[in-house]
Order: structure tokens, then sequence, then C-alpha cells
């Protein structure tokens, strides 16, 4: 049996070098992760440093551009006062609202047209056309159909988040790797146990392209509708405490939309490595 | 003849080709794939196919899959045509085809779940088999996490997991490297022996052919036939002594290749051509412009 015992220790040998490689990235993905952290901290620090001292040195105007530590003081005292609650939940209720009503309509939908080839062929120039038709633009008419009240501002929310998840839950379904299909084919699935065992799990990334970008566009656009017309809103806080010279306030303002984003953008990362955790991962 | 486990009762296979879609108004004309394949495999017996590139293979392994139907002709499983796929043939593809989102062990029991097994028997019978294919220890592993080799083994194990009549192989060893392949391939007879399933394999070397076939079936280029059928007469293939370096091993790669010579020089004209063709269309339709 001597071909196959050198059969054998190939495999062995290639089955030690598999399991090695697993050993050493452990070490090394916490020595990684800690390097990383610091590399990717040193830009905010000395951004928020920059922040404090410009001002305070006299390099730009303090009316306009107070230090950090007053920017904080005011966010404190509008967090105290509960404005800053009232305008947070205000906005989160639009965004999410918007958000959700999207994935809800727009996932099925793309999942739907990507399935049947003939459809995505029809829909994908007008999706295409509304697509790039920036959400804004369309903002005086979702106030003029909707009034200036919640419905408007979630509708909006609503459409910017739609195509992009529409457009790449399609493209998730249509892409799907033939040679995958095919092979499941091949064991006699039937249309359906295709559908949910191989189209579905193969889409859910392209499909958390969407949702990613969906999640950084309901805040943007919801921001910016505030601004238009509203009377609360995060987006209505930092226009408020503008007209009204509040600045500190007013950066307090642009701070939490910022953090807010930041926060989305954060869970929704979470999520998809979570749901996606079969592939490789990203620092590879 | 009437043992026969597949057979393959002159099956012609052409497709309609879309060439040119320009001015010209002869944009599809049918291509013959596979003229009049005829070829009988008994229970059990290891059969090999090779060709030259672009001679059907592929083709006429889709239509044992049931993927396709032939333009003419039929192919019987047991005595009864093949309607489409089903799980009694497996198929081991070249690029593995594994589901990413699966760990292996959830890879090789997706036949059984096709297949409507109690999840504590489907567990049970995928670790069998990846025991089987060498890979214990590894059920939990994602595909990228496996070297090429590790993959296919995986997929091999997948496609007896379901315990298919006949296993349907498509180059599958050919995106792996040499020693990986030499191993496989001894790995495959020794499953092969375990498992006594009837396997029809794919492959464009002649080697592997002699190596692993009992019989090999030499196709021609495009249109594809079967050229000839040579038998492998070595007994116990697996046992100690390297069956490459056997004089009589050396004789029967000699007696293919001669076989196979002018089909793969004919094969390589045809590509020069058809790609010649393609390109002057090309040129004719921007003129035309």
């Amino acid at each position: 049996m001597a071909g196959s015992s050198t059969g054998e220790v190939l495999v062995r040998f290639e089955t030690e070098q598999v399991l090695q490689e697993g050993r050493l990235s452990l070490a090394k993905r916490s020595a990684d992760r800690l390097y990383r952290g610091i590399k990717s901290s040193i830009a905010i620090v000395a951004f928020l440093l920059i922040w404090e001292l410009a001002p305070r040195l006299g390099i730009v105007n303090v009316t306009f551009l107070p230090p950090l530590s007053t920017v904080l003081t005011a966010w404190w005292q509008l967090v105290l006062s509960g404005d800053l609650a009232d305008h947070l939940i205000a906005s989160l209720t639009r965004s999410i609202g918007g958000f959700f009503l999207a994935v809800a309509v727009s996932i099925p939908l793309g999942l739907a047209i990507g399935w049947w080839k003939g459809v995505a062929e029809l829909l994908n120039p007008l999706l295409e056309v509304f697509r790039n038709t920036p959400a804004l633009a369309i903002l005086p008419v979702f106030i003029l159909l909707l009034g200036l009240g919640e419905t408007s501002k979630i509708a909006i929310v609503f459409y910017a988040c739609a195509f992009p998840l529409l457009l790449n839950t399609i493209s998730g379904v249509r892409n799907v790797d033939p040679l995958l299909i095919k092979s499941a084919r091949s064991m006699g699935l039937s249309p359906v146990s295709l559908f949910r065992k191989v189209i579905l799990p193969a889409a859910v990334p392209t499909i958390f392209v969407g949702i990613r970008q969906a999640g950084a566009s309901s805040i943007l656009v919801l921001v910016a509708a505030e601004m238009v017309g509203a009377k609360s809103g995060l987006g209505y806080l930092v226009q408020y405490t503008q007209f009204s010279f509040q600045i500190p306030q007013m950066y307090a303002g642009i701070l939490t939309i910022s953090v807010i984003g930041l926060i989305i953008n954060y869970l929704l990362v979470h999520l998809e490595r979570k749901l996606t955790s079969w592939k490789a991962t990203f620092s590879e | 003849m009437t043992t026969a486990k597949i057979s393959i009762q002159h099956v012609h296979k052409a497709f309609r080709i879309k060439r040119n879609l320009g001015h010209l108004k002869e944009s599809s004309q049918p291509v013959s794939a596979l003229q009049d394949i005829h070829l009988e495999v008994r229970q059990g017996e290891f059969m090999v196919i090779v060709g030259p590139s672009g001679c059907g293979k592929s083709t006429l392994l889709d239509l044992l899959a049931g993927l396709t139907k032939p333009s003419s002709g039929q192919i019987l499983l047991d005595g009864k045509a093949i309607a489409g796929p089903d799980l009694d043939r497996g198929i081991v593809f070249q690029q593995y085809a594994l589901f990413p989102w699966r760990t292996a062990l959830a890879n090789v029991e997706f036949g059984l779940e096709a297949k409507g097994i109690g999840k504590k028997e489907r567990r049970e019978t995928a670790l069998e088999y990846i025991r089987l294919v060498g890979l214990s220890g590894f059920e939990n592993r994602y595909p990228h996490e496996l070297s090429g080799g590790m993959k296919q083994r995986i997929a091999i194990a997948r496609s007896l997991a379901y315990d298919p009549e006949v296993l349907l192989m498509d180059e599958p060893f050919a995106a792996l490297d040499a020693q990986t392949r030499e191993t496989l391939q001894s790995e495959l007879l020794r499953i092969w022996e375990a498992t006594k399933k009837t396997i029809i394999f794919i492959t464009h070397g002649i080697e592997e052919a002699v190596y692993l076939g009992q019989r090999v079936a030499v196709m021609s280029s495009r249109p594809g036939r079967i050229k000839e059928v040579v038998e492998i007469p070595f007994q116990g293939r697996t046992s100690e002594e390297d069956l490459r370096a056997h004089p009589e091993f050396v004789r029967l790669r000699h007696q293919i290749w001669d076989l196979l010579k002018d089909e793969v020089q004919r094969a390589q004209e045809q590509e020069k051509t058809s790609s010649l063709h393609y390109h002057q269309q090309k040129i004719k339709d921007k003129g035309g412009a």
C-alpha cells in the first residue's frame, strides 16, 4: 500500500498546515486589533484636539467655531433639558420607519424582479432613472402631495432607501454563481427550494450592500428634509439654532447626527458580518 | 448488453448559437455538438471519457445529469430513460460548486436534505462520508477555509452522501496542482472500490484516463463522436507498484494519444477559424456602420 500511504501523508501535511494557520491567526489577530485600534483613533483624536485648540489660540473665530468643550457643554445642556431627546426621537422615528418600510417593500419586490428575468429586463431602465433622481430633488413633490407632516418625511426616507435596496437585491439574485444553481438543480431541487436554499443565501451579501447604502441615505435625506420643512427633528434643531445664533447648540446638533450615522453604520456592518460570517474575512 | 447501467443510445445534440447579431439574417444556425454518441456503461464500472477541448464532453455530462435533453436519441439509466435531474446521479464539478455559506458538513448534508432525510440521520451519514474522503475534523470549516484539494474531497463526499446510482465527474481534478491531483486520483480509486459506484469521469488528461479508467472512451473533435473505446486491463490498480511506470501503461497512453492527436489539432484549427471568423465579422460590421 505504498501508493496510498504517500497519499495519506500528503493529506495529513495539508491538514496540519491549515490547522496551524488557524492557530497562528488567533494570537496575531488580537495584536492586530490593538494596533489597528490605535492607528484608527489617532486621526480622530488629532482632529478633536485641533477643534479644541484652534479657537482658543485665536486661529479661527470663536463665535463661528467654538471650542469642542463649549460644544460638549451645550450638548449636555440640551440633553438635560430634554430637547435633544425630543428631536432625536422625532428623527429616529421617521428615519427608522422609512427605512424598515423600504426594507419590507424593496427586498421582497427585488427578489421577485430578480427571479423573473423578463421582469428585471423590463423594469431595470425605469429603476435606473428613479435611482439617479436624487430624493432631495423630489422633496418638493412629496411636500406638495403629502403636506408638511410626518407622512412626507417618512415617504422621502422610504423613497431614498427603496432604490439602493431594490437594485442591490435584484443584482444579488441575478448574479448568483450559475454553477451553484446548476449544482443544486442537478440534485433535483424544486424551484422553490432552489430559491430558498441557494438564491437567497447567495444574494445576502449583495442585499446587505443595499441595506448599508439605505441606512446612510436615510439619515442624509431626513436631515435635509427636516431643514426644509419641519417643527422637530435633528435637522430642524441645526437649522433653528443657526437662525437664532445659538452656535454651540448648532454644533451639538451636527455632532449628534454624525454619531447617529456612525452608530447606524456600525450596527449594520456588525449584522452583516454576522449574517455573512462564511465569507473570507475582510482584513485578508 | 442487457446489463448496462447506463446506455447512451445514438444521442445527438445540437445548439442554436446566435452568431453575429448584425445585419446578416442568418442569426441562429444550429451547431452540432454531439453526433451519434453510443456507449454502454456497466454496473460498477469506472468509465473515463477523454477528448480534446470543445468536443462536447461537458455537453454529454449535462445530458447524463438530465440538465439538458438530447436533440435525438436517448439515455437509459437501469433501462429507464432519463427524464431530468435527480438524486440517482451525483455530479462533481471542476470548480467544486460548494455552497460558500454552508460549512463542509452542511454542504455534504445538502443532497440529503433534498432527499428529505431526517436531521439526525443526515448528520450521521454526512460525517461518515466526510470520514470516507479523509477530512474528519474539518466538518465545521467553511469552503474558503479549505484548500482546493479539500474542497474537491468535500464535493465528492456531498455527491456520494445521497447514495446515487452513478457518479458523474466533470474534469474534477483539472484545477488542482499536480501533487494534489495524483493524491486525489488514488483516493478516488480507493473510494470507488469501497463504494462500488458506477463512475463516469470526464477529462482531457490522457494519463489520468489510463490511470483511472477500466475503459477509456476517446472522443473526436466537434461534432463529438466516440472514436474508440479502449480497454485498460489492469487488475487491482490501487496495489503497490507505480502503475505509471508500467510498460503496458506507457503503451496504452501512447495508443490513446495517437487516437487523440489529430483530433486535438483539428479542435485547435476549429478554435482559430471561429475566432478569425468572429473578428472578420466584427470588422465588416464596423465598415458597414
